[in-house]
């Protein structure tokens, strides 16, 4: 017995307390933290499994925006002649479709992830919000494969960013604060309710026709009804400054600060209700 | 000291959603939770609970403490709750009601190879689950050679494992699992896969974590692996805690219990373990004279009868193993097809093993039989205290008297040499 307590006594430190869950909890970013090889290690996972499986690796992260650049291209520019303002159609749109697709992938995978977890889920622990955080991360990778044929437009069309361009980290940074708010919160949702997937592309759908990527914002020269609920979305500030970013163009200040709050608000109830109801999750699953 | 691990009144509480199985999901809906909203109100009035779900207590107020450098054992049925116990233990679910406090840091292994994935490479996974498992990248630098070494899979380190045989996917698992060096380690059931060598080399691995003065919490199905290793015993029953006390002791009252159960019919029982494709379904004795009995004399032979039946389709049998342990909990032996090498494939649903025991070794006594029948590499069923059979004093050496073991657990044949007179000087007569 005289080395268990050496054993016992070198982290004295080191207690754990297991209590009953009791409602809502703060955002556990500090042990997050601890376990942030962990959240590397699921993203590298996600990213090289994706990769792994399909015959054409990493380029289906350029292709899949590519190939709605050219859809839109041929059925608004060519056909429905949709003002674009002086940039051309392909390089507006595909500009418009990084940022929508990095939170799209983002929510649409962040919340079918616990589910698919299952086995971690009940068989581990570790921070929960690690596996939704983990799917955006893997996101973020395909988003950063993507942008090469953004550059590769910018040179082909000669359009080059203006001083904005700097505000982009902070835009994408406030694009995944509200993608982690909005799929932690349908991640959780999913769990406890299996029919709930269902929802989930028309929301998608939706949120993107809402959503200025592959028109001109229209609550930048008017301020009927429709305009107002565009400016509620608060993915429009953030779709249009990141063109501005990239493109040039006067970046819409208060919009994006109104985004930044959304967003901030949306990670806090995601997050806080994905926090509530964690514990439950491997009874359930 | 500080306790390695207190727990106080610890209880679990499950809902059972008897609505949701009747329509045929395990899952609830939004439109279960929708109409169920909609007709609280209504409910409410009428003063009624809500519909279909009923409340199962996995565990019930269980308290017990473990000290650091115990080796503790946790043993009972299925369903008595010992995995949610672990469960708890392990964070992996919050209790009802009570309160556990972990001295140290903890580590858990619930399963081997969890987050292993199919698709990356030995050498990915050995990354991906030693990171889920809680060790630090660095560590599984440090420990990267040693782990390979000890799953003997140098050769296969960049193939992906969904082309491992399964010997090697399961010694890779434990391999990084082993290399765990937590204060508390709590295990379930994994000693329970893998091939006899294997198994050896996991009961090594925890010897030397119980001698380095590790706590560790097990819970396993392998009564030998308890008397062996732990240092003591709990027994649960039914999601309490019923006794606990020094290994041997609480395995032997457990095989006690388990007997009362053995009454009733073996197809009855539900607390087994293997994949149900077969079962089963009787363990019987019979005499020289082929009559069935209910107990056995020392000295005369006897022969046990094994029935087993196909869950549905015919399945592969080809091992059986029958152990017999005392009423005291002590394994006195173990008896498979491979040891004299008997082909025992048949075809069918049905299948009888006869196995013949002559002049049956054993003192008078109580005595429970573990039967196990896998085929494949996968075990189909293994029921413990499968049959109970008590031993009556017989003529073990043909006397014509019966005789005692003098407290062995044995009666062993021998034969005394006649006594060969001669001078002890040293002087070897020659002829």
């Amino acid at each position: 017995m005289s080395t268990s307590s050496t054993i016992a006594s070198a982290a004295p430190g080191l207690s754990t307390v297991i209590e009953p869950a009791q409602g809502w909890k703060l955002i556990n970013l500090g042990e997050l933290w601890q376990f942030r090889e962990l959240v590397g290690f699921l993203v590298w996972r996600d990213v090289k499994v994706r990769y792994k499986q399909t015959l054409l690796g990493a380029a289906w992260a350029v292709l899949q925006p590519a190939m709605m650049m050219v859809v839109f291209t041929v059925f608004f520019a060519r056909l429905a002649k949709l003002p674009t303002g002086d940039l051309p159609y392909p390089l507006f749109v595909y500009a418009g479709l990084l940022p929508w697709i990095l939170f799209s992938t983002a929510i649409s995978q962040a919340a079918s992830s616990v589910v698919n977890s299952e086995r971690l889920i009940t068989k581990i622990y570790f921070p929960r919000l690690a596996i939704p955080f983990a799917t955006i991360g893997a996101a973020v990778v395909d988003f950063a494969i993507a942008i090469i044929l953004l550059l590769a437009l910018m040179v082909y069309y000669g359009v080059w960013p203006g001083p904005g361009i700097v505000v982009l980290p902070l835009v994408v940074a406030i694009l995944l604060l509200a993608a982690a708010g909005v799929g932690t919160l349908l991640a959780a949702l999913n769990v406890a309710y299996r029919d709930f997937r269902y929802v989930i592309p028309f929301l998608v759908q939706i949120w993107m026709f809402a959503t200025p990527t592959i028109y001109m914002d229209p609550s930048a020269n008017g301020s009927g009804r429709m305009e107002f609920i565009l400016g509620l979305n608060p993915l429009t500030p953030l779709v249009a400054s990141f063109r501005a970013a990239t493109l040039g163009g006067p970046i819409p200040w208060l919009p994006l600060l109104g985004s930044a709050l959304t967003a901030a608000a949306l990670f806090l109830i995601g997050c806080g209700y994905y926090r509530r109801v964690e514990d439950e999750f491997s009874d359930i699953i | 000291m500080v306790s390695a691990a207190r727990i106080e009144n610890l209880s679990k509480r499950f809902w059972v959603d008897h609505e949701a199985r009747d329509r045929g999901h395990r899952y609830r809906t939004l439109r279960d939770s929708l109409t169920e909203w909609a007709q609280w109100p209504l409910r409410r009035l009428r003063g009624q609970r809500p519909a279909g779900r009923e409340e199962f207590w996995a565990l019930k107020d269980v308290s017990f403490e473990v000290q650091p450098g115990e080796v503790l054992g946790i043993i009972g049925s299925n369903g008595a709750g010992k995995s949610t116990l672990l469960k708890i233990l392990s964070r992996i679910t919050k209790p009802t009601r009570g309160r556990v406090v972990l001295q140290g840091q903890v580590g858990s292994l619930l399963e081997v190879g969890t987050g292993f994935h199919p698709e990356l490479t030995g050498r990915e996974n050995v990354y991906l689950n030693g990171s889920i498992l809680g060790m630090q990248k660095r560590e599984i630098d440090r420990k990267f050679d040693e782990i390979v070494a000890f799953a003997e899979v140098e050769q296969f380190l960049d193939t992906p494992v969904k082309r491992y045989s399964s010997g090697m996917y399961v010694r890779l698992a434990f391999a990084v699992a082993a290399h765990l060096e937590p204060e508390i380690l709590i295990v379930d059931e994994v000693l329970a896969v893998g091939d006899v060598g294997f198994q050896r080399r996991c009961f090594d691995k925890l010897r030397s974590l119980r001698d380095g003065g590790r706590t560790v919490l097990l819970v396993t199905h392998n009564l030998g692996a308890v008397t062996n290793l732990c240092t003591r015993a709990v027994v649960f029953e039914s999601g309490s805690l019923v006794s606990s006390g020094l290994p041997q002791q609480e395995v032997a009252s457990y095989l006690a219990r388990l007997a009362n159960q053995s009454r009733q019919s073996l197809q009855q029982r539900a607390d087994r373990q293997g994949d149900q494709t077969a079962r089963i379904t009787s363990l019987e004795f019979r005499n020289v004279l082929n009559q069935p009995v209910e107990h056995a004399i020392t000295g005369e032979d006897i022969e046990v009868t094994l029935h087993c039946q196909a869950t549905t389709a015919p399945v592969v049998i080809d091992y059986v193993a029958l152990s017999l342990w005392t009423a005291d909990g002590v394994k006195v032996f173990h008896i498979d097809n491979t040891m004299r090498a008997t082909d025992i494939s048949a075809p069918g649903r049905e299948r009888v093993y006869r196995c013949r025991l002559p002049r049956l070794p054993l003192p008078p006594g109580v005595y429970y039989w573990n039967a196990m029948i896998s085929g494949e590499g996968r075990i189909r069923d293994h029921v413990y205290g499968a049959a109970k059979m008590e031993v009556l004093a017989g003529d073990f050496f043909g006397t014509g008297r019966t005789v005692d073991a003098g407290g062995g657990l044995l009666l062993m044949d021998h034969e005394w040499m006649p006594q060969y007179i001669t001078s002890f000087a040293g002087h070897v007569p020659s002829i």
